[in-house]
């Protein structure tokens, strides 16, 4: 409850600068319209027209609100036009992608924390995979997968993965490694086989460590399949919704599908913080 | 049972060679209760983690039921209590003291069994189903001892276990130590800074002195093996513990 008016306070805070700034920004092109028409623009009427703009530079946050209640609780959810139609195309390929890339992630830092060879090789390439940037590599995946017959989901899902495997395989390494030398030594007086060390020690002493790699993964993975709905001129998907809107200068569709993928990311990180909670609770590590 | 001879150890470290244990001999017969006392760094870890094959000599021989400590490690010789308990947080009591056992491939009514057993033997009955969190210090180590008697090895190998209890909690530690000791016939190696737990529970008490770590002095107890707490004030033991403190002085002027 002592949380909830700081919360509300920062709110109104943001709503107030969104607010002025749309005045702002928006200003200019209702002077246009005024001075066109030969009107003379009044304080009242120049704030009304600014936040009521067809394709104002920068939507009003009840404009947005309208057009997310519009088309999500107005439209039926097989329509084209539902945002929750283009947000489930999104989320799909955003989770299959995230549990790819969790995969792949758990499976290069196994065999980092267990094999020297890859220890020594595999990191540095893990790293530079992060430094190209995506927008660049993202046509190149679809254009290739397409080439050898593979479309839709699984295109967009690996950008997702591309881009989630990395915190995963960071954290996981980090917490593989994270039972002390004593825990190992115990393990050793015991003749445990390295099977047995993984299962019983390493596995759920990395449980903190992946859980945190979760988070910033279903993040990385949200953008990722957002990204890879650009390139392709997807006709569905969050990331459509953001390429039409730019076409055609449909600044409220812009926001309403950014908010939407907000919610969205808030959302999945939300609920890997409540599995984490219940899981760390139940293992005596929180 | 433990046989050491000319033992030697060299760590290479960073800032040049650490001669961590120096021409140490010893032999430990089945049975004995043998503490290893000595100022910090004397190497008393080390011989210990050498009898586990944690640590490897870089000369002389020693060897575990008669052969190497890697086989005597391979085939479960020795349950070791590190100095802090190191009970996983996600695990019951009954959990932990059940791990080895997993890992050994005892059967499950087997295992139910043992854990039961030594849950008695440390006093820990009724504490099963509790997490590690939910006891005390204390407790923690006895359930740490008991996961150590878990498995039928003869040798318990123990570093400074109780050292971070306080004294009272101490006391009727080793005194169950003693009891426990008397049970099972194990063959105990100890280690420990404290004068009185030495003198208390050993057979055979090794005084060691550091750089190089080396055995100083090695005191057989005349003391009787049924030895209540009070006995700590008998001319016996405080000649002992006399002995003891002699031989520790003189390793420091060695210096
Ligand atoms: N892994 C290691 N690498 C390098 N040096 C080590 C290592 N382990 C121990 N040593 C050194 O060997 C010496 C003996 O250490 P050891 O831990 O056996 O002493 P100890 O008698 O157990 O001391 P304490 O009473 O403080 O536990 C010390 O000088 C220590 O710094
Ligand atoms: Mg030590």
């Amino acid at each position: 409850m002592r949380s909830v008016v700081p919360v509300l306070t920062v709110v109104a805070a943001i709503f107030a600068i969104w607010y002025l700034a749309a005045i702002w920004l928006n200003a200019a092109w209702a002077y246009d319209k005024a001075t066109r028409s030969g009107e003379e623009l009044g304080v009242v009427a120049l704030v009304a027209d600014t936040w009521s703009q067809e394709k104002p530079k920068l939507p009003a946050p009840h404009q947005v609100g309208v057009e997310i209640w519009d088309t999500t609780v107005e439209k039926k959810i097989t329509s084209k036009r539902s945002l929750i139609y283009h947000s489930w195309i999104t989320l799909s390929a955003t989770l299959l992608g995230f549990a790819l890339g969790t995969g792949l992630g758990i499976a290069l830092a196994v065999g980092i924390v267990y094999n020297r060879t890859m220890d020594m090789s595999v990191m540095p390439w893990v790293i530079a995979s992060q430094t190209i940037p995506i927008l660049a590599i993202a046509p190149m995946i679809i254009v290739v997968l397409n080439a050898v017959g593979i479309s839709g989901l699984l295109p967009k899902a690996m950008i997702s993965m591309y881009l989630s495997f990395f915190p995963v395989v960071v954290g996981m390494v980090k917490g593989l490694r994270s039972p002390d030398a004593m825990q190992l030594d115990q393990m050793r007086t015991w003749n445990a086989s390295p099977s047995q060390m993984f299962w019983r020690l390493r596995l759920p002493s990395s449980m903190p460590y992946l859980f945190t790699s979760l988070k910033i993964g279903m993040a990385a993975s949200l953008v990722g399949a957002i990204v890879g709905e650009l390139p392709t001129g997807a006709v569905a998907g969050l990331g459509a919704r953001l390429l039409a809107g730019s076409y055609y200068g449909q600044t409220i569709q812009i926001w309403s599908a950014l908010i939407m993928a907000a919610v969205l990311a808030a959302a999945l990180v939300a609920i890997i913080g409540l599995l984490q909670r219940v899981t760390l609770r139940r293992m005596g590590m929180a | 049972m433990i046989e050491a001879q000319n033992l030697d150890l060299t760590f290479q470290t960073n800032d040049g060679p650490v001669h961590a244990l120096k021409d140490v001999s010893l032999q430990i017969d089945k049975g004995e209760f043998v503490s290893f006392i000595g100022p910090s760094g004397c190497g008393k870890t080390t011989f210990l983690r050498c009898m586990a094959d944690l640590e490897h000599p870089t000369g002389g021989e020693i060897t575990v039921n008669g052969v190497s400590p890697e086989a005597a490690r391979k085939s479960r010789a020795y349950g070791y209590v590190f100095q802090a308990a190191g009970l996983y947080p996600w695990r019951t009591i009954g959990g932990n003291i059940r791990l080895p056992l997993e890992i050994m491939g005892y059967s499950k009514a087997d295992q139910s069994e043992r854990v039961a057993r030594v849950l008695e033997l440390v006093e820990l009955s009724g504490f099963e189903k509790k997490y590690p969190w939910q006891l005390s210090g204390g407790m923690q180590q006895r359930a740490s001892i008991a996961r150590a008697l878990a498995f039928d090895a003869d040798i318990l190998l123990m570093d400074e276990p109780f050292g971070a209890l306080d004294e009272i909690v101490r006391d009727h530690l080793n005194e169950q130590l003693l009891h426990l000791w008397a049970r099972t016939q194990k063959t105990i190696a100890f280690v420990t800074h404290s004068i009185p737990e030495a003198v208390y529970l050993s057979t055979k008490i090794v005084v060691m002195s550091p750089r190089p770590g080396r055995i100083t002095d090695v005191i057989e107890s005349p003391l009787p093996k049924e030895r209540p707490l009070d006995i700590r004030d008998s001319p016996e033991f405080l000649e002992v513990a006399h002995r003891v403190r002699e031989g520790l002085r003189a390793g420091h002027l060695d210096d």
